[in-house]
Formats: structure tokens, sequence, C-alpha cells
């Protein structure tokens, strides 16, 4: 079995709010990221996929067109976006990588071929803040 | 031979922004500002180093201490920006665009009159990986 691992990138706002709570709570509980005007990062999404190469081409699956679907389905409705107000996927929910690294999982998986298997996905807030998802 | 060294340090900040330009339409801020100009803004990781440059102090051998240097990098830029909407909880960007090369130049105003004359301050900023400015430009 091998691995190929495509990078993407995307920049984007959000915010760390639970509306449920009043403004104190969310910002006893996210400190600066509850910033009601928004703050930004620079992500970066890791894909891997795993599968046997194949005989006839020695890939596991094209990455050129792995990243073409990511673009479509993933980057191209989070990038230079406001994660809490322009993503249809993310409504509703706290914009945390955590549950942003799980929508994309949802959002990307039934976009692959049937012969591709998602294996990971990593997503970096910071160089030094990122997730890991394996679908379970 | 020039007996000046380089110190730098660096910081960052998180922050959210838009590009607009409020004397012109929404077509034409989409027209140059492409999807920059989101009206839900976008953010960034920036990156920011800011170079020193002058003769080591011979009591000391510094140039510049640089816990001074990176406390003043807080008080002045990072308080300021990190964990903000750029264009609207930050005064020096009320009338401003705030580009990559306007937030370096802002930036060097912010801590130039922090820093003695005799050494020479320059900002280099990255607003991502592969975007990044200099000001001034020796």
């Amino acid at each position: 079995m091998v691995y190929i691992t495509r990078i993407e990138h995307f920049n984007a706002a959000h915010k760390l709010y639970n509306p449920n709570w009043s403004k104190a709570e969310n910002e006893q509980v996210f400190g600066k990221c509850a910033n009601e005007n928004w703050h930004g990062h620079n992500f970066e999404l890791h894909v891997t996929i795993k599968g046997q190469p194949s005989n006839e081409t020695g890939f596991v699956f094209d990455v050129k067109k792995l990243s073409i679907i990511v673009k479509e389905h993933v980057i191209d409705l989070l990038d230079h976006k406001n994660l809490n107000l322009d993503v249809p996927f993310m409504n509703g929910k706290i914009c945390s990588i955590e549950n942003l690294v799980k929508g994309i999982w949802h959002q990307l998986a039934p976009q692959l071929p049937s012969e591709v298997t998602l294996h990971s996905l990593k997503l970096y807030e910071t160089p030094r803040i990122y997730v890991e998802y394996y679908g379970e | 031979m020039s007996q000046k060294v380089a110190v730098y340090r660096k910081e960052h900040f998180n922050a959210a922004h838009r590009l607009h330009n409020p004397a012109w339409d929404e077509s034409t801020n989409r027209q140059v500002f492409g999807k920059c100009n989101n009206p839900h803004y976008h953010g960034h990781n920036y990156e920011l180093i800011v170079k020193i440059s002058g003769v080591p102090e011979p009591q000391t051998g510094y140039v510049m201490d640089m816990k001074i240097l990176s406390e003043l990098i807080q008080r002045e830029v990072i308080e300021k920006f990190d964990h903000r909407n750029l264009n609207e909880d930050c005064k020096e960007f009320e009338q401003l665009n705030p580009t990559a090369e306007n937030i370096a130049i802002v930036i060097y105003n912010l801590l130039r009159p922090h820093i003695e004359s005799s050494l020479d301050v320059q900002i280099r900023l990255y607003e991502t990986e592969r975007n990044f400015v200099e000001y001034p430009i020796h």
C-alpha cells in the first residue's frame, strides 16, 4: 500500500463563537479567537489517499486529478472566504479546525472516484497548530 | 570596511482583512481586488521580520537588545493587530487599504520612533509564504 499526499492552501477569516453563550462566556472560553469582527489564517490542507500503484501508470492516482477535485470541491468554497458566513457546509457549526477538517472530509470523500481511498486529512491553521482526521 | 551588523527579530500575528477602495463602486473593487474584496473578509497568518542595522555598542556587543526589540514589537504591533480585523478594529487602517505594502509602512512608522536614530530599521512582512514585502528600500 502506498500513501500519496497533495498539499493545497487557502486563506480565510473566521471566529470561534458559540451563539448559545453570552459575549462574556465566549470571550472567556475562546479568548481573542472570539473577536466579533473576525481574524484570519493561511490554512494548509494535506490530502492523503492510499492504494496500490497501477501497473499501467505507476500511479496510486493521478495527483494532478486529485488536485483538481480538491480545488473544485473544497478550496474554491473556502479560499478568501469567511468560514462562519460564506461556507454552506459549516453552517450552524463552530468554525474550529476540528470541525472544519470533518466538514472538508464529508465534502471531499463523495467526490473522489471509487478506486481512490481517502486515508487522512491534515489541516494546518498556523505553522504551529494542526489537526488530523481519518474519517472515524 | 563598515562595522555595521544587521540583527533580525521574527514575530507573527493572525488577522482578517479585505482590500477595498471606498472611492470606487462595487464592481470596480471586485475587478481590481478580485477575491481579496470579499465583503465578509478573509485572513492570513502574517509573519513579520524586523531588521535593525548598526554598529555593535562596545560595552554590550549588541546592535540592540533583542529582548527590548521583541517587547517593543509586541506592544506596538502584535497587541494591535493579532486576532483583529485590520479594516474594522485598527485605527491605522480607517483611511488606508490594508495591503501588505501599507501594513509594512504602518509597522515601520509604529516602531521607528522607539528605536535609536543611529540604527536603521527595515520591515519584511509575509502575507503568505509566497507573498512578502519590504519597507523601506535601501
